[in-house]
């Protein structure tokens, strides 16, 4: 600090004469901007973060490839088709990684399914229909939906809603609609549709706030534009929101998609715990996150142990991949509405 | 009667275009109504059920063994604290860096690289940063360790806090950068004096956001920090934390035990819920599109 | 600033300056003891502080063996080929002995269940799906058995699994064909719970469920539990005295390593699915610190600790063992490697 005071301190400035000390200012930035040190402190600051933002970047690369070489003894083992193989018996120290995959699909899906319609209905409410006070009050009760930690997400779906899916709505559900292979089964209360709901409840936030901003970029005049042709209120929104909104919407639900497969606390309490395909979405299941929660700790051989690893590969790349995809689609849509970014 | 058939045509169509807005209007309300009972829910019965057991002994005693009544999660609470502060030590100025690289030098392939990585370090999923320290850090210590959960809390932490930083510069006006380095100040100051002193109080908004997510993560201490029924200050050994305490109560047979976790989760969602409203409240005019 | 100065108060009473810390982690089946144990046993001996977590036998072997931790826990003995790629002689400290109970959630059917083995593992091979299968019927007239039954198994590795489906494959050749024997297997049926706790948190919740845990966690759930049929046809209620009569039945064939299975034990009063626990040491143990309070806690743990075992509903080691470990312990060293 100590050699700039003059040129860095303004009050100095303005105190002198003024003629005096432009003189003397500009002499000093003169020296000052051909002393060395300037230009190394600068390097040095850059270099400094670039250095950090390097490490951010080589972080997630090791990442992948810890996974991957934790990994390759499983994918030695089996090959590739140990994607395909439908088969987790610890005992005989075979692995296929089909029902996992299967359990953390139709999970998610399911999640997505009853999350899609919730949150477009707030994005909707919030952005098109109320007052604005109450806009940001629900707004703000929506993060707080996000900021709940999965693992009391998890306590409250062991006491709360297991009970209340086993006692009252599966039954119910299994006797009336019970021909579709889909409701059939035991009522366990725990299993995939419990998940689904829990992590509906868990991406709500994420699929209706972004929809939201997505609304938002929308500009005003194309609705006024629909009101003025004498649209109701429910065809301005489906004409001139949601149409155009359309590719920004997706992108949210593929984000929140992202979310709820790797979603792995919440989900491991209520999923039940069982590699196995089945079609009832009564069953219990296991995600590919729930498996590493329960079995990385514990497995002992080998083989179990670069299984456990390569299923954290896959849900890495997918995860990623989806994410990707979301990521492209909602820069596009703001790049186009706003210009920057 | 009427004479005009086009004319009931058009108020029949009209009725029902009436009827069909009403409809989805209320649909709206009702799903917002769903999601916000849905959060009474769970808010209310965690209220309900970890009131009670949410008492002084609580904060100051450590968990009682199988079998005898009482005891409270001191342990965990200690070790939350701990490895949330050391793992925001080592990710908060990483983050805060990378943030700051990539809103005030963030041009070309290198700096977009850098900014996709911390978009996807974002979503990577928790349990799997927890699987990777297990191998590069757990295994190789030979220790489970309240390092290698701070580091794991670390990773989550840092893309957060990047990606905050570099949209809360970006919205510093340029031509303060500018007037900063017509002084002839070095751009390291305009940078840290200039730029991100103005942005001070927002970042850390950014920042407590970030410390409640991490306070709540669960998946990733289980292989890193595992659990410690004992008072735990020393960093290379085994550390329990709130989240995975009450993991561990939840799933858990006997009913002390249950009612431990909905005390140490009520104290996990006010923690949470009280930084969020802070945030708002305090910071409100800066929070404005964090999230 | 008051409550400030209280909790930090507080939080000097807690600390305790222990010059050791050991870290071990394993079997769920002893947890509620061990949980006991380590508590007590820091107010005897407080330079010394034992922390131990749950995670399932199999866990135990498999973070004791990566030296994770500083010993492991489990009730199945570990394999030859396990104790091999341990790197280093591995030796089993038998603890207490529990039993295995089928526990059950039968509205109006308080206690009283019997089961033979053919039956056990029939339900747990999905071949019973119903409580009123005339199988079941037929063995408990009395009661009212009726619905849907709901299989509870353990998700994780675990040495009650192990005691389990050593058991189920003695008696069943069926099972032993189609799962076999191990801390984790590929259940035909049924839903998974992590833990004892996991297990008993299930079918406590679930109505029509069966499922199997250790002893004491039956017992401090409430839980109900089956009768047993033995090798000579009686059925035996789980209880102390008849998983020690099962451990007298066996100790003749016990091995120089400690390692058996006890399932299926002869003798009229034996309860069929008893199991000793271990606790797994190195022979050397690396640190000579942690080597040597390891001692000392096994030694109080297979004297003194066996009066806490009964309060919780373990067996107490038979006293004629307790002097064959008690020479075991001797011959552990530690500290010898680095020196």
């Amino acid at each position: 600090m100590s050699p700039s005071v003059p040129i860095g301190d303004v009050r100095s400035l303005s105190s002198g004469t003024l003629i005096n000390s432009t003189k003397k200012a500009t002499k000093l930035i003169r020296n000052f901007t051909l002393k060395r040190d300037v230009h190394l402190a600068d390097k040095i600051f850059f270099l400094g973060l670039l250095f950090t933002s390097f490490l951010t970047v080589i972080l997630l690369a090791s990442i992948g490839l810890f996974l991957y070489l934790a990994s390759e003894k499983a994918i030695a083992a089996s090959g590739w088709q140990i994607i395909f193989r439908s088969l987790w018996d610890p005992v005989r120290d075979v692995y296929g990684v089909l029902p996992v995959l299967y359990g953390t699909l139709v999970s998610s899906l399911l999640g997505v399914i009853f999350a899609v319609p919730l949150s477009l209905g707030i994005a909707l409410f919030t952005n098109e229909l109320a007052p604005k006070k109450l806009a940001t009050i629900v707004g703000f009760l929506v993060e707080l939906l996000a900021a709940i930690p999965s693992v009391v997400y998890g306590l409250w779906g062991i006491f709360v809603l297991v009970p209340l899916l086993r006692g009252s709505i599966q039954p119910f559900l299994i006797e009336n609609l019970g021909f579709l292979p889909i409701f059939t089964g035991p009522a366990y209360g725990v299993g995939m549709f419990t998940s689904g709901l829990i992590l509906a409840l868990m991406i709500t936030p994420t699929i209706s706030s972004i929809s939201r901003e997505v609304f938002r970029a929308i500009p005003h005049s194309q609705r006024e534009a629909a009101l003025a042709l004498g649209a109701t209120r429910w065809e301005m929104m489906r004409l001139s929101v949601l149409k155009s909104a359309k590719a920004g919407v997706f992108g949210a639900i593929i984000l929140g998609l992202g979310r709820a497969l790797g979603e792995t606390m919440a989900v491991t309490m209520v999923i039940g715990n069982r590699a196995e395909i089945v079609a009832s979405l009564f069953a219990p299941a296991q995600t590919m996150a729930s498996v590493i929660a329960n079995e990385y700790t514990e497995a002992t051989s080998e083989i179990h142990l670069s299984t456990l690893a390569f299923v954290g590969l896959l849900l890495f790349m997918v995860t990623f991949l989806v994410n990707s995809i979301a990521h492209l689609i909602i820069s596009k849509i703001t790049k186009k509405h706003t210009g920057t970014f | 009667m009427s004479l005009n058939p086009l004319g009931d045509f058009t108020r029949l169509h009209y009725k029902r275009r009436k009827a069909t807005n009403i409809l989805f209007c209320s649909l709206m309300v009702v799903s917002t109504l769903i999601v916000v009972l849905a959060l009474g829910a769970v808010f209310g019965y965690v209220l309900y059920k970890g009131l009670p057991a949410f008492n002084w002994p609580f904060f100051t005693s450590l968990p009682k063994p199988v079998g005898e009544v009482g005891g409270g999660m001191l342990n965990a609470i200690v070790g939350s604290l701990i490895m949330v502060s050391l793992g925001g030590l080592i990710g908060v100025p990483w983050g805060i860096l990378t943030g700051v690289y990539l809103s005030e030098y963030g041009r070309g392939k290198f700096a977009s690289t850098v900014r996709f990585s911390a978009n996807m370090l974002s979503s990577v999923p928790s349990i799997i940063l927890g699987l990777f320290v297990y191998v590069i850090l757990v295994k190789p210590m030979h220790r489970f360790s309240a390092l290698s959960g701070s580091l794991t809390l670390a990773i989550i932490m840092i893309p957060t806090i990047a990606r905050i930083t570099e949209e809360l510069l970006k919205l510093v006006p340029n031509h303060i950068r500018e007037a900063g380095l017509a002084l002839g100040l070095p751009r390291w100051k305009v940078t840290l004096r200039i730029v991100l002193r103005g942005s001070f109080s927002a970042i850390i908004t950014g920042v407590m956001l970030a410390v409640a997510r991490v306070s709540g993560e669960t998946a990733p201490l289980l292989f890193t920090a595992l659990n410690n029924q004992f008072l735990q200050f020393r960093l290379d050994q085994p550390i329990s934390s709130l989240p995975v305490q009450i993991y561990t109560y939840a799933i858990s047979p006997f009913d002390d035990w249950n009612r431990q976790a909905w005390a140490g989760a009520y104290a996990l969602i006010v923690f949470v819920f009280l930084i969020n409203l802070i945030t708002r409240v305090i910071f409100k005019p800066t929070v404005k599109g964090l999230n | 600033m008051k409550l400030f100065s209280l909790i930090l108060l507080s939080l000097c009473t807690q600390i305790s300056f222990a010059a050791t810390l050991i870290n071990g982690a394993g079997a769920t089946f002893p947890f509620p003891l061990y949980s006991k144990w380590f508590s007590e046993y820091q107010k005897i001996n407080s330079e010394v502080q034992i922390n131990y977590q749950s995670i399932g036998s199999g866990g135990g072997i498999r973070q004791f063996s990566d030296k994770t931790v500083d010993f492991g826990a489990s009730d199945a003995p570990m394999t030859d080929e396990q104790m091999q790629k341990a790197g280093a002689p591995v030796v089993h400290i038998p603890t207490v002995l529990g039993a295995v109970v089928a526990v059950y959630n039968i509205s109006g059917v308080q206690s009283g269940l019997k089961l033979t083995p053919e039956a056990l593992s029939a339900i747990f091979l999905g071949e019973i799906k119903k409580w009123e299968d005339p199988r079941l019927t037929k063995l408990n007239p009395e009661l009212k058995l009726t619905g849907d039954i709901i299989v509870v198994h353990r998700s994780d590795g675990s040495g009650t699994s192990a005691v389990f489906t050593d058991y189920l494959s003695k008696v069943s050749p069926a099972w032993k064909e189609k799962v076999g024997q191990g801390t984790a297997v590929n259940w035909p049926v049924g839903l998974g719970g992590k833990g004892n706790e996991g297990v008993a948190g299930l079918v406590k919740q679930t109505p029509g469920s069966i499922g199997y845990v250790e002893f004491v966690y039956a017992e401090f759930n409430n839980l109900s539990y089956a009768n047993l049929k033995n090798k000579t046809g009686k059925f035996v209620t789980p209880s102390l005295a008849s998983v020690t009569s099962a451990a007298t039945a066996s100790i003749k064939a016990m091995p120089e390593d400690f390692r058996i299975s006890i399932t299926n034990a002869e003798g009229p009063g034996a309860y069929p699915l008893s199991s000793f626990t271990y606790l797994l040491v190195w022979r050397d143990t690396p640190d000579a610190e942690k080597g040597g309070q390891l001692v000392k806690f096994l030694n109080w743990a297979i004297k003194d600790g066996q009066k806490l075992a009964s309060e919780l509903k373990y067996s107490p080691l038979p006293k004629s063992l307790v002097a064959k470990i008690e020479a075991k312990i001797k011959t552990l060293t530690f500290g010898k490697q680095k020196g």
